[in-house]
């Protein structure tokens, strides 16, 4: 188990608790669609070097909260800080460069763009990507130095067999690695993960569980938004629940599976109305 | 006339042709178009003149430019070339009382024009006492023509926004749905059967439902299908526009046309301003039929539907709504408005190859306004453009009056891209 | 009918100055469209800013070269003023800014309003003087090769373009192929993806459009001095989507497409007009529903379908990879 998971025994399982060591913390978050509550988060701390698991039925706003916090969509109030820094209000690629970097939900690989490309298109140092050093030259260094680095990543997820495939011609487990090695090359502390495993085939589950695992043990935090409970109990060291927009339970995985509240949160929502899908 | 030919080729392909151009002299020689308007109340008097009417001067169907007559009654058009020209004056634009001594001269066709000459055009002006227009009345009757044009905007555009809403496609030649209604008017109203134009409507909107459904079905609904990107798609929309508006060119030539019935109406008092009568049959023909297209959307089953698919085409579906025929009834509902617009337009302006697309930025402008993708957005921001744009020209000059759009839609851009009506949008 | 004559009006067009501000055009949109997937529908208007810019600041006491400068430059600034209240948005606000844009700016080009700085409707003439006197062919001097014949000061308008327009393919292919042009073709692909790799796609996007627009306004320039003249009815809505057809055609996102489909595409588009003349003039049936105006049209009703059936049945164009063009988003 890291540091930051052994730092988490004790910490009371309710709704908002502080950590000892927190990289994110989120206070008073809310966004509405029209009439719906889509998030309405009023504290939420996330700690170092874990890997944590965001659950909640559909429509309970997870995609939308991770929206927010990386930029990706404009909260109507609340802060959040990364690190300490806040960074409300900053742009989705500022926020990727300050070390927190999301996936999506559907796969959004480039296409046209070859596996390769893909990533050491992330590379955050590139010096020719600037317009003018690309016009005058001088950025074949930063980019040997690039292709060195995205390669290291392809052999460590499994793709270097692809590297000059073009990423649409991956399937849909190789393409959730590609996401992992491209994430990985803007060297971020923190990795937020929507629905990593969704849509792939059993076989791959278990080696993209070890990947993500592999991510804390090297010093990152994960972030992820899962459905499957075997898999959050598996490999995650918290669990935030979220339920129409709100934090209704948090702890670790053996205290959540028998929280009431989450069950009701569960079944309540199958039972009740249909709920928009994310 | 082959000379009128030769000229009109050479206005269409000037930029094509680097050898024709070579044939001018180095410096054109300067030539226009003017005259002063005025009229005389009584045998005798002196002459007033006539301020704030619109003379337009074409040649074969292109728009040459325009002017306002100034407080002496002066106007003036610069022209381009020597050869012939057509002159229009629009008599919905002249004061109350003041009308054409013979109705049927609006236009003056062939006005030949020699080099370097100013070429000086009378119309001849009868009616009442013209009396001098206060700006009061100026504002008055600007709103009731802002109202028309408002009216035709909302009417065109609701298709424009309703379309993308529920298949996220800007159709770039909904432009073309707006000129072809107002030809199929045209073509059963002043050609063959001389259908009076209600009637001749009739045909109009029934071509424009089944063209609307027939493009879904033959052309976007398979591209879709094929998984064709919105952006491609978009692209393919401006070829089709492209194709319809010069095909219209071809067989219908460009010269602008009028609705025989409606040709000069000219204005009337009314509670003190003037207004032209069919400007305001047209805006409450227009405010009946968009009230009836709220009835549809809110009260009917289609209508729901339709509101559903638009907010959330996968909710819907899993709900059990057939998705293609909602789409496809979108576009024969947008697109049989747009022919209504069409035949509006025609009314209170003109019957042109160009008509559809002259809106179009006017029809943006409006959408985006109001909120891309909302039907009532379309309704709001037509009628906000058509006032803002006429009420411009009592600030600007007449030319201009469309640019006022284009600040609108940019001003829209930054300060509230989502329109008026419409709801941040949904990421993820 | 006149087959070899149709054949020759189409290569000479082909070849001719128009192509060359075509190429050039073309280009900076496939800069824009083809690599990163901007929607520029008011290509014109760069070519006409280009144009004017020139011949404006002759017209004021300038010389051509400062003119070109100012025509480039103020292109540039108009990709900016487009860009920045749209770029941030859905692509298809693009769109539709630009196009409204274009024909606006043309309409101002030709009022009175602006008629000191523009000429109006008449436009300005002979402010290329400086450019002509360069010609070491002799303007009136005959070259023929062939059927083919041109005047000298068409011949050195053709070796001038077409040498610019070899340098800027040039120039666009050491961009595209750097990292910067990674960068455009990432943001063509997905927006977001590229975003949420802490790539500042708003700036890359505003430097491609402004980029785009300082090509096009060099073929506006290129067609300005060659004729000697501009008017605001040279830049019609309809030359954009030319520039399309012409981009789509020779393959968008490759770097010698647009040269090529602006020397096709040109051909094509003189054959078909001839071909349409004698066939008004001499084909019963053709004369009998068409006027010889009319007939002039028909051309432009083919750049229309010929831009949906490219994109319906050959998107990838002429030099395009089929296999990028299978690959599924």
């Amino acid at each position: 188990m890291a540091d930051g998971a052994a730092a988490l025994t004790g910490v009371a399982p309710r709704p908002g608790v502080a950590k000892p060591d927190p990289i994110l913390v989120v206070e008073g978050v809310t966004r509405s669609f029209g009439g719906l509550q889509a998030v309405d988060v009023s504290h939420l701390e996330v700690q170092r070097n874990t890997v944590t698991a965001l659950i909640g039925p559909n429509g309970a706003g997870k995609t939308t909260l991770f929206n927010l916090l990386t930029g990706f969509d404009q909260a109507d109030s609340g802060s959040w800080s990364l690190n300490g820094g806040p960074i409300v209000g900053i742009p989705a690629y500022q926020v990727a460069r300050r070390g927190m970097v999301r996936t999506f939900q559907l796969t959004r690989a480039l296409p046209r763009l070859t596996v390769l490309d893909n990533v050491v298109l992330a590379d955050p140092h590139n010096p020719g990507e600037s317009l003018w050093r690309a016009l005058i030259g001088g950025w074949r260094r930063g980019e040997e130095e690039a292709t060195v680095k995205a390669k290291a990543l392809l052999e460590r997820f499994g793709l270097e067999h692809m590297a000059d495939e073009y990423a649409g011609s991956l399937s849909g487990g190789q393409r959730k690695l590609l996401e992992l090695a491209r994430a990985m090359m803007v060297e971020p502390e923190l990795i937020m993960l929507d629905e990593p495993m969704a849509g792939i085939n059993p076989a791959l589950t278990q080696q993209l569980l070890t990947h993500i695992t592999g991510l804390r043990d090297e010093g990152k935090t994960v972030i992820f938004v899962e459905h499957d409970m075997d898999v959050v109990q598996e490999i995650s060291d918290w669990v935030v629940v979220l339920a129409e927009g709100q934090v209704i339970a948090e702890g670790t995985p053996s205290s959540i599976a028998g929280n009431p509240d989450v069950i009701e949160a569960y079944l309540g929502a199958h039972r009740g109305k249909a709920v928009e899908d994310e | 006339m082959p000379g009128t030919v030769r000229i009109r080729a050479f206005a269409l392909i000037a930029l094509f042709s680097g050898l024709i151009l070579q044939a001018l002299p180095a410096v054109a020689q300067e030539q226009a178009i003017g005259g002063t308007l005025s009229q005389r109340a009584e045998e005798g008097e002196d002459p007033v003149p006539v301020e704030g009417v619109v003379i337009t001067v074409t040649q074969d169907g292109n728009e040459v430019g325009s002017a306002t007559t100034d407080a002496e009654g002066n106007w003036t058009v610069p022209v381009p070339a020597p050869g012939d020209y057509d002159v229009a004056l629009d008599a919905s634009t002249l004061p109350p009382g003041v009308t054409l001594s013979d109705p049927e001269r609006s236009e003056l066709t062939d006005i030949n024009v020699r080099p370097g000459q100013t070429r000086r055009v009378i119309f001849q002006l009868g009616g009442g006492g013209a009396g001098g227009t206060s700006t009061w009345d100026r504002v008055a009757s600007l709103v009731v023509v802002g109202l028309k044009l408002g009216a035709i905007i909302a009417l065109s555009s609701v298709g424009l926004s309703l379309i993308f809403g529920v298949t996220g496609l800007v159709n770039f030649s909904h432009a073309e749905l707006v000129t072809l209604g107002a030809f199929i008017a045209y073509v059963f109203h002043a050609g063959g059967p001389r259908w009076p134009l209600v009637v001749a409507a009739l045909p109009a909107v029934l071509f424009g439902v089944t063209f609307g459904w027939g493009q879904e079905k033959v052309l976007w609904g398979p591209l879709r299908r094929r998984g064709m990107g919105v952006l491609t798609m978009m692209v393919v929309s401006i070829g089709l526009g492209f194709a319809l508006r010069f095909l219209i060119l071809a067989f219908f030539g460009g010269l602008p046309r009028a609705y025989p019935d409606f040709a000069s109406q000219g204005a009337v008092a009314f509670l003190g301003f003037s207004v032209v009568p069919k400007h305001v049959v047209a805006i409450v023909a227009a405010l009946v039929i968009l009230g009836g297209v709220g009835l549809f959307l809110e009260r009917t089953l289609a209508g729901t539907a339709l509101r559903a698919v638009r907010d959330n085409p996968d909710l819907a579906e899993s709900s059990g709504i057939a998705v293609d025929r909602v789409v496809a009834l979108t576009w024969a509902l947008g697109a049989g408005l747009a022919a209504i617009g069409g035949v509006f337009f025609g009314v209170t302006e003109s019957v042109q190859w160009s008509m559809g697309f002259d809106l179009l930025l006017l029809m943006f402008a409006a959408v985006v306004l109001g909120g891309l993708g909302t039907a009532y957005g379309a309704m709001l921001g037509g009628f906000v453009v058509g006032i803002s744009v006429e009420m411009s020209t009592l600030f600007f000059p007449n030319e201009l009056k469309n640019a006022v759009g284009l600040v609108l839609l940019i001003i829209m851009l930054i300060w509230r891209p989502q329109g008026l009506l419409g709801v941040r949008e949904r990421i993820g | 009918m006149d087959w070899s004559g149709a054949i020759t009006n189409g290569i000479i067009s082909a070849l001719g100055p128009v192509a060359i501000a075509y190429a050039v055009s073309a280009i900076g949109l496939n800069l824009q469209f083809g690599f990163t997937g901007l929607l520029n529908f008011g290509h014109v208007a760069f070519m006409m800013v280009g144009a004017y810019g020139t011949a404006a600041t002759v017209e004021a006491g300038g010389s051509l070269w400062l003119g070109i400068g100012v025509g480039i430059l103020a292109a540039v600034v108009l990709g900016l003023l487009l860009g920045l209240p749209t770029l941030r948005l859905r692509a298809d606000y693009l769109a539709i800014t630009t196009i409204a844009a274009a024909e606006t700016l043309r309409l101002l080009v030709r009022s009175p309003v602006t008629r000191s700085v523009t000429g109006g409707v008449f436009g300005i003439q002979g402010f290329a003087e400086e450019f002509h006197a360069l010609n070491p062919f002799g303007a009136s001097t005959g070259y023929a090769i062939g059927p083919l014949v041109v005047s000298g000061r068409r011949l050195f308008v053709m070796i001038v373009g077409w040498t610019v327009v070899l340098i800027l393919a040039l120039i666009v292919r050491r961009l595209v192929k750097s990292p910067w042009g990674r960068l455009l073709k990432a943001i063509r692909e997905d927006e977001d993806a590229t975003r949420s790799l802490g790539k500042n796609v708003f700036v890359a996007k505003l430097q491609a459009l402004a980029l785009g627009g300082a090509l096009a306004s060099v073929g506006g320039v290129l067609l300005a001095i060659e004729q000697q003249n501009v008017s605001p009815d040279s830049f019609l809505p309809q030359v954009t989507f030319i520039i399309y057809v012409v981009v789509i055609l020779g393959g968008a996102g490759t770097i010698w497409g647009p040269m090529l489909g602006a020397v096709i595409f040109q051909f094509f588009f003189y054959f078909v007009d001839s071909v349409m003349r004698q066939a008004q003039a001499n084909v019963s049936w053709v004369g009998a529903i068409l006027d010889s105006a009319g007939a002039a049209q028909i051309r432009f009703v083919l750049v229309g379908l010929g831009l949906m059936a490219l994109l319906v049945f050959r998107p990838q164009g002429m030099l395009g990879s089929r296999r990028e063009a299978l690959v599924d988003g």
